[in-house]
């Protein structure tokens, strides 16, 4: 049965990449790297997992070598944030339109300049239209088993889209968390062999990645979308089949004491749990008060997001990037677009926080549910507004 | 596969776009593209083989003889074998239409 153990979570990714046995790994060393692949590195070196470790010199070319490998039939795994995420733009596109399986963990981090290292989603964000699967594990345990579904889902026939699992850098990349770890026999029962449907070979080859003039581009997409829209069903086959299997049950959209909430809140992500402690706090006072988690941000859960809210008649948005000359926050806009159809939604109103490390706190949770209930009460609130920052 | 063209869906198209078959550029006579054409001088041709080693389209062949010339089907004209060629033996001539 499962070991409960604490455990790094970046190392638990690589465990969860190691039970997954995947084939190739190919990844950039340095900064902004995490020890996921440096911990995958000593794995293969070990001889516990029989893989090529392709260590490389930059982001781009990983995620090149990943679509090289993943088109000869590989299992192929990298894992990036920040700058590194940035470098591999392009190649990203190419990897979801040649629907190539890989699978790629974000340790989520702020964008340069000014330098800093630390937690936001503006990596993600940035990335939000490169036809990938993507989820946003809230903790350590998530981070490892959504890697292990993420497999399942990428690889499965009726998908073939490679998955991004992020997780926020530091706040769950560099913390030691409780994991229940799954062994690679366990893994092995939920995630079976990958069976590339064409793959180069040189003994029968074929043509990858061929000019898509303007008479076949814009079907090229529309497949893409069709696929990517309709790899719901899959995801949610595989959250339930792991429920099934090893007892965590995920899904796409996670509420937590919204139950007749005239007000939520909204997150992605880590903070998700600090939002959770105060939203006990606030329940504890009598508040009306709840929490809407996104895990699943493409393919967008549409359905799921309406119904949680359906109840809700203010909702608060917490984003952790800033779209700059934009309407505010990113995943705001994304809750906006969606709702704007619906005849009973909620008023929205955004908020963002925790930019380049700042820190986000159960008072700042405080402070979002408190502006959001003076609108509940009739006042009204500018466009977005930044949570701590000095002005 | 059916030829892809203007009546081809989106339903219709293979997983990521992949052809069956391999050396599909030689089905696209990229020479239609050109202005003006390599002509070699085998007077002042060296039989060095420079121009086909820099031709970006892999048009220019040896004849068996050393001397070189473009397949005029891919060749789109870019001149870089002209600019490359050390004795100058290959001129750009103004295609006529």
């Amino acid at each position: 049965m499962a070991r409960r153990v604490g455990m790094e979570v970046s190392i638990g990714i690589s465990e969860a990449v190691s039970a997954c046995d995947v084939d190739v790994i190919s990844a950039y060393p340095i900064t902004p790297q995490t020890h996921v692949v440096e911990h995958l590195s000593e794995i293969v070196a070990q001889g516990r997992l029989d893989a090529e470790y392709i260590s490389i010199e930059s982001e781009h070319s990983a995620m090149s070598a990943c679509v090289g490998a993943a088109a000869a039939g590989a299992r192929t795994f990298t894992a990036t944030c920040s700058q590194g995420l940035a470098l591999m733009h392009e190649i990203l596109f190419i990897a979801s339109a040649l629907r190539l399986p890989i699978v790629m963990a974000v340790a989520n981090r702020a964008l340069s300049a000014p330098l800093n290292i630390w937690n936001d989603h503006s990596d993600a964000m940035s990335d939000r239209d490169c036809g990938w699967i993507q989820v946003f594990a809230e903790n350590g345990q998530e981070a490892f088993d959504l890697t292990v579904m993420a497999f399942r889902i990428g690889e499965d026939p009726r998908v073939l889209l490679p998955v991004i699992v992020n997780f926020d850098g530091f706040i769950l990349s560099h913390v030691v968390e409780p994991m229940e770890l799954l062994s690679r026999e366990e893994v092995a029962k939920y995630v079976p062999p990958y069976v590339p449907q064409i793959r180069l070979d040189p003994r029968a080859p074929v043509t990858m990645g061929p000019v898509g003039i303007p008479e076949i581009y814009t079907e090229t997409r529309l497949a893409h979308d069709h696929v990517l829209r309709e790899s719901k069903a899959t995801v949610e086959e595989a959250f339930a089949k792991f429920a099934e299997m090893f007892g965590r049950q995920y899904r796409s959209v996670e509420t937590y004491r919204a139950e007749d909430a005239d007000v939520l809140l909204l997150t992605m992500g880590g903070i998700s749990e600090t939002a959770m402690s105060a939203m006990d706090r606030l329940r504890e006072q009598g508040k009306s008060v709840g929490l809407v988690r996104l895990r699943l941000w493409r393919p967008f859960p549409f359905g799921e997001l309406a119904a949680a809210l359906e109840h809700c008649k203010v909702l608060a948005v917490v984003d952790r990037a800033l779209s700059t000359g934009g309407p505010g926050g990113p995943v705001a806009s994304e809750v906006k677009a969606a709702l704007y159809h619906q005849a009973n939604r909620p008023t929205v109103v955004e908020f963002i926080a925790g930019l380049g490390g700042r820190d986000v706190r159960v008072e700042d949770f405080f402070t979002i549910y408190e502006k959001a209930a003076k609108v509940l009460a009739g006042g009204t609130l500018p466009p977005f507004e930044i949570i701590g920052v000095r002005s | 596969m059916a030829k892809l063209g203007t009546d081809t869906k989106w339903q219709d198209l293979t997983l990521g776009l992949f052809l069956p078959d391999a050396g599909n550029a030689r089905l696209n006579l990229t020479g239609s593209w050109r202005s003006i054409r390599p002509v070699w001088s085998h007077e002042r041709c060296i039989r060095c083989g420079i121009c086909d080693m820099f031709c970006p389209d892999a048009a220019i062949s040896e004849d068996g003889a050393g001397y070189y010339s473009a397949n005029l089907d891919y060749c789109k004209g870019c001149g870089i074998c002209a600019r490359e060629c050390i004795t100058g033996a290959i001129e750009m001539v103004q295609e006529e239409s």
